[in-house]
């Protein structure tokens, strides 16, 4: 087979986060926030009502002074290919309001069709999906930061991480414009990876072997796209969900913490 | 009934139950889903034209690059600026949540005059025009009588054209007392005043460094220049170059460095004396650097022919890693081999300044840290620190002075800064609430405040409010509603820096000498005005030689002309970064390990480089057994800007968990007291008591309590207001007996069962 030569071939954008250069800002959060008119509410600290597309999370290694130790793990919708594209959420989902892109590798979340049911928060095994409980409020003249480029959600509805998928949309559009049917790698990046002060997301095609995220997880495609970089590791990964976020750690128990193991595993 | 979305869709699917079978009822599903989001409380944000420009962030003094994103006039998106010497086109969360600030709701959207009792919330709006003429009525009578020095202005900086401009009008006011907000940068000018004997100020060029000796430095967590210092720590780590903390608590600095040292809080400079002690006994320090530069290192004699020991005795004698060992709780083999990684280095770098380096430092502490950097030659040299001459541009001609203003001018500082005591001192705003407490009437009358939240951000908020409650006149310039603008007597609110022309001066911390330009993203939303052209025009209404000493039709005319030739460049492009055309300064080039400027034996105070004097922190130990420490983080702002909405929404809610703020405690302490993780304590001072929740943590030593700063906000909208403590309304300041400053790093407190 030829498919090097098929222009416009399908691609999988993907991630890799290095942990040992995160320092757990919080930038890419906010990034996302700003970028997909995320709504906010006077109190954010019930965690579970609070909703973060992007979430840093602060892991330990649960040992006791001196030896504790902490890591910080940015985590998006990791766009889950499961099987050929049977991810936990969009296998679930009864109005096919979330569905899995061939041609990008991102799972998208189609709000007006979403009825609320919220099957996919169930299914999704990285609590990346979040519901909208109350409708928006921008108070003041808020309103006017909004961007026209992602719709904002009403009460009932369950968003999530899509990649910055209309920057997609945006750089494909001026691509065709000027008469191309290729991105460029930094064409498209999404907002997080674009804000890290740490420089600590990498984004772009793994299945591009010149782009830095191939380079540097190596995915295995013989073993759904598991990494052959020893420093990386994707979360849950005897799971099958077959994400496209990887994760860098120089630290044994970070990478460790990155599934759930028996105490006489390993 | 009322009949949302969601009940309407609930009750669809009921009666759609049965008939499965069909497509149909998901298509009409579908179509419902679809016609009750076009409901109309929902936005729909207007599409139009996008563009972007290109300005400087304003809410730090790191001066990050921004551009922002806009459709048709409405600002949609911060980002960082590529190619910005600062940033990069990086950006941290404060900076990303600016169009909150913009459109939010704390906004003071046209002047405002107090009516009801001071800090009531009752004002009447009033016209610019009338305004400016009822303060500079208050001014030139106050003026009259004599004594022009009564004029205050508190402010973030002493750079740029807005700050010279409010300086200037004190100055041909007659009046000197311009404070300046403290923070790491004044210890910095501090102890390379009196150690370098350069009136310049530090730059840090850590890019450069391969050993990151931080004591309590957080690099990570808002230190100096928050994005750089992160972007330098990726740098780090690429290449490598080993990152040793110390400090009692394991912040998102600690956690990233190559090594944390817990070390008890208050003996930062015992540490640093004892890994001297190494390196001088190894004789592992830089013999050409301090055989060159150095003055003291060995024994020396002062004018009158007395003979002192040399910095280098001192720390062998009184700093054995024994010694030290006792008094930092580290032990001995970690001091030695600390001191050793250190000096083999090839360009290390010692730093210190805690936290968000919002804080000085005690001129103990520093001036030992700097020795070590001293020792190691990491002076004007390559990944070291830099003393970076100050910024120039800005060449008025002296102004005119009357009689009042040539006296008042001459008289001393309020806050004693430049005088006999703190001779060193440039601004000492730390004393101000402790002088006018002190005195009958208060020695200043009126008080401006541009870019600063006194009332919020200074310690001991009881003393603070009571000094200000005693100045008969404050004016704030805050384009926000914030704690001090609410105390005040008139707002004359500024743009927002995203709707106002500004200068910004090299960034503190800088090595390299940069003028930036913000430009107005937007038009002004309200009825503000930008404060140079406020004090332009109060100036002008003083008449005589005050308004001659601002010849400027407005502050934009002001700017142009001051900026020159650079203006044209700047408004293209954005910053421009200043060619080293001086030659490095070589006053600088000279390092006095015995700190001749403040060690002569007519002072009692004498403080040498090599001394250690453990502080005495306020209150009884029996009364209160802890000891509570502030910490910073990236998700908080502390300073003159309050934080934003989506900001406060990524605090973790062990930092924050409903109203209450949670404090660090080492389990180990928490069991003696009977204290589970989410527990509501009473948490009392020597000054206060406030009610916080328990998070348990290994990352703290035992014995300790961890408040981050940043909350408990009386002012600003429901999004931060009455959220948490502030940990500033919890001690009282301890002034440093040589600098001046305040040198708290902690203070004592217990808690008990709410
Ligand atoms: S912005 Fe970068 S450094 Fe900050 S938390 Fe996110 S991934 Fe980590
Ligand atoms: S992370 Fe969750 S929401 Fe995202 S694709 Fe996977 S299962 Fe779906
Ligand atoms: S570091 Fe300071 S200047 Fe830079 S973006 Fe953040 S708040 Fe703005």
């Amino acid at each position: 087979m030829k498919n090097n030569h098929n222009n416009g071939k399908a691609k999988k954008f993907g991630m890799v986060i290095d942990l040992d250069k995160c320092t757990g800002c919080g930038s890419c959060m906010v990034a996302c926030m700003s970028e997909n008119n995320v709504p906010f509410k006077a109190d954010e600290t019930d965690k579970r009502l609070s909703i973060t597309w992007m979430l840093v999370y602060k892991l330990n290694n649960g040992k006791s002074h001196p030896d504790y130790d902490e890591c910080y793990l940015p985590r998006p919708c990791m766009q889950c290919e499961g099987d050929h594209g049977h991810s936990p959420c969009v296998s679930v989902c009864p109005a096919v309001a979330t569905d899995y892109s061939h041609e990008t590798g991102i799972v998208s979340q189609i709000y007006t069709r979403c009825f609320g049911c919220r099957y996919c928060m169930a299914a999704c095994p990285y609590h990346a999906r979040y519901f909208n409980w109350w409708d928006p409020a921008w108070p003041a003249d808020m309103e006017k930061y909004l961007s026209p480029n992602v719709s904002p959600r009403m009460r009932g509805i369950v968003e999530k991480c899509g990649f910055c998928f209309h920057r997609y949309q945006l750089a494909m559009d001026k691509a065709y414009y000027e008469g191309r049917d290729e991105l460029e790698e930094g064409e498209y990046q999404t907002s997080c990876t674009q804000a890290c002060p740490a420089g600590a997301i990498v984004f772009g095609d793994l299945n591009n072997p010149k782009h830095a995220v191939h380079k540097i997880a190596l995915p295995d495609s013989k073993h759904g796209g598991r990494p052959k970089n020893p420093n990386a590791f994707r979360l849950l990964e005897r799971l099958g969900t077959n994400p496209k976020v990887y994760y860098l750690s120089s630290r044994k128990w970070v990478r460790d913490s990155g599934d759930n193991y028996r105490p006489d595993e390993k | 009934m009322k009949i949302d979305r969601r009940s309407f869709l609930a009750l669809s699917i009921g009666s759609t139950a049965g008939i499965h079978l069909t497509p149909l009822p998901w298509k009409l599903m579908d179509d419902m889903s679809i016609w009750t989001q076009n409901w109309p409380w929902t936005p729909v944000p207007q599409d139009g034209a996008a563009s972007y420009v290109n300005s400087v962030c304003g809410l730090c003094t790191a001066g990050c690059g921004i551009r922002v994103r806009k459709i048709e006039n409405r600002a949609v998106k911060i980002e960082g600026l590529p190619g910005h010497p600062v940033n990069d086109g990086r950006i941290c969360s404060l900076g990303l949540s600016g169009l909150q600030l913009l459109y939010g709701g704390t906004r003071v959207k046209t002047p405002l005059k107090r009516i009801g009792e001071r800090g009531a919330g009752q004002w009447q709006k009033i016209s610019w025009k009338q305004v400016i003429d009822e303060i500079s009525k208050k001014l030139s009578e106050q003026r009259k009588s004599g004594n022009p020095q009564t004029l205050g202005a508190i402010c973030n900086s002493d750079r740029g054209t807005t700050s010279h401009l409010l300086n200037r009008f004190l100055t041909v006011y007659g009046s000197p007392n311009f404070l300046r907000t403290p923070s790491v940068q004044s210890s910095y000018e501090i102890a390379t005043t009196i150690m370098n004997g350069s009136s310049g100020t530090v730059g840090f060029d850590l890019e450069n460094s391969d050993y990151i000796l931080s004591f309590g430095s957080g690099l990570l967590d808002g230190w100096v220049s928050p994005v750089r210092m992160i972007r330098a720590h990726s740098i780090w780590k690429d290449k490598k170059a080993r990152v040793v903390q110390i400090e009692p608590r394991l912040s998102h600095t600690a956690a990233k460095a190559d090594q944390w040292i817990a070390i008890k809080p208050g003996t930062n400079a015992a540490l640093a004396l004892g890994i001297a002690h190494v390196i001088i006994k190894e004789k592992l320090y830089d013999k050409n650097f301090v055989e060159k530069y150095g003055f003291g290192f060995e024994e020396w004699k002062d004018e009158k022919g007395q003979t002192h020991k040399g910095f280098k005795q001192s720390v062998l004698e009184n700093y054995t890693p024994a010694n030290v060992a006792e008094i930092t709780g580290i032990d001995v083999a970690a001091i030695i081999s600390v001191a050793k990684d250190f000096a083999k280095s090839a360009k290390p770098v010692a730093l210190c300044g805690s936290g968000d380096g919002g804080a000085p430092v005690n001129l103990n502490e520093m001036m030992a840290v700097h020795a070590l950097n001293a020792l190691k030659g990491a002076i004007n040299n390559k990944g070291g620190l830099q003393i970076v001459p100050n910024p120039d541009y800005i060449l008025w001609p002296e102004s005119e002075m009357d009689k009042t203003a040539s006296k008042g001018i001459q008289t001393e500082r309020v806050d004693g800064a430049g005088g006999k005591k703190y001779a060193q001192a440039r601004s000492l705003l730390n004393r101000l609430p402790e002088v006018i407490n002190a005195s009958s009437e208060s020695p200043l009358q009126t008080l401006l405040v541009y870019n600063a939240n006194p009332i919020y951000t200074m310690a001991d908020s009881v003393a603070v409010k009571e000094a200000f409650s005693k100045i008969p006149l404050i004016v704030s310039f805050s384009p926000y509603m914030d704690e001090t603008a609410s105390y005040s007597d008139y707002i004359l609110p500024n743009h927002t820096y995203l709707e106002r022309y500004e200068d910004s001066a090299t960034p503190y911390g800088s090595v390299q000498q940069l003028i930036s330009l913000a430009r107005p993203v937007v038009d002004p939303l309200f009825n503000t005005k930008q404060t140079g052209d406020v004090i332009i025009s109060l100036a002008k209404a003083m008449g005589g030689h005050i308004a001659k000493a601002f010849p400027w039709k407005n502050y934009r005319a002001c700017l142009e002309k001051t900026l020159g030739d650079k203006w044209k460049t700047l408004a293209e492009h954005g910053y421009i970064v200043a060619k080293k055309d001086k030659a490095p300064d070589t006053a600088s080039a000279k390092f006095d390990f015995a700190a001749q400027a403040v060690n002569t034996d007519s002072k009692n105070d004498a403080v040498a480089p090599a001394d250690f004097k453990p502080a005495d922190l306020d209150g009884d130990v029996t009364a209160f057994p802890l000891v509570l420490i502030p910490y910073d983080t990236m998700r908080l702002a502390s300073g003159f800007v309050g934080t934003p909405p989506f900001v406060i929404k990524t605090v973790g809610d062990y930092i924050l968990k409903e109203n209450d703020s949670c404090v660090d405690i080492n389990p180990q302490t928490a069991a003696k007291l009977g204290l589970t993780e989410g527990n509501k304590v009473i948490l009392t001072t020597p000054k206060n008591k406030a009610s916080v929740r328990v998070h348990l943590s290994e990352g703290i030593l035992p014995g300790l309590i961890a408040l981050p700063r940043g909350l408990g906000h009386s002012a600003y909208d429901k999004f931060l207001a009455g959220k948490g403590v502030n940990f500033n309304a919890l001690y009282a300041p301890m002034t440093d007996p040589v600098s001046g400053l305040d040198m708290t790093w902690g203070v004592r407190a217990k808690i008990s069962k709410a």
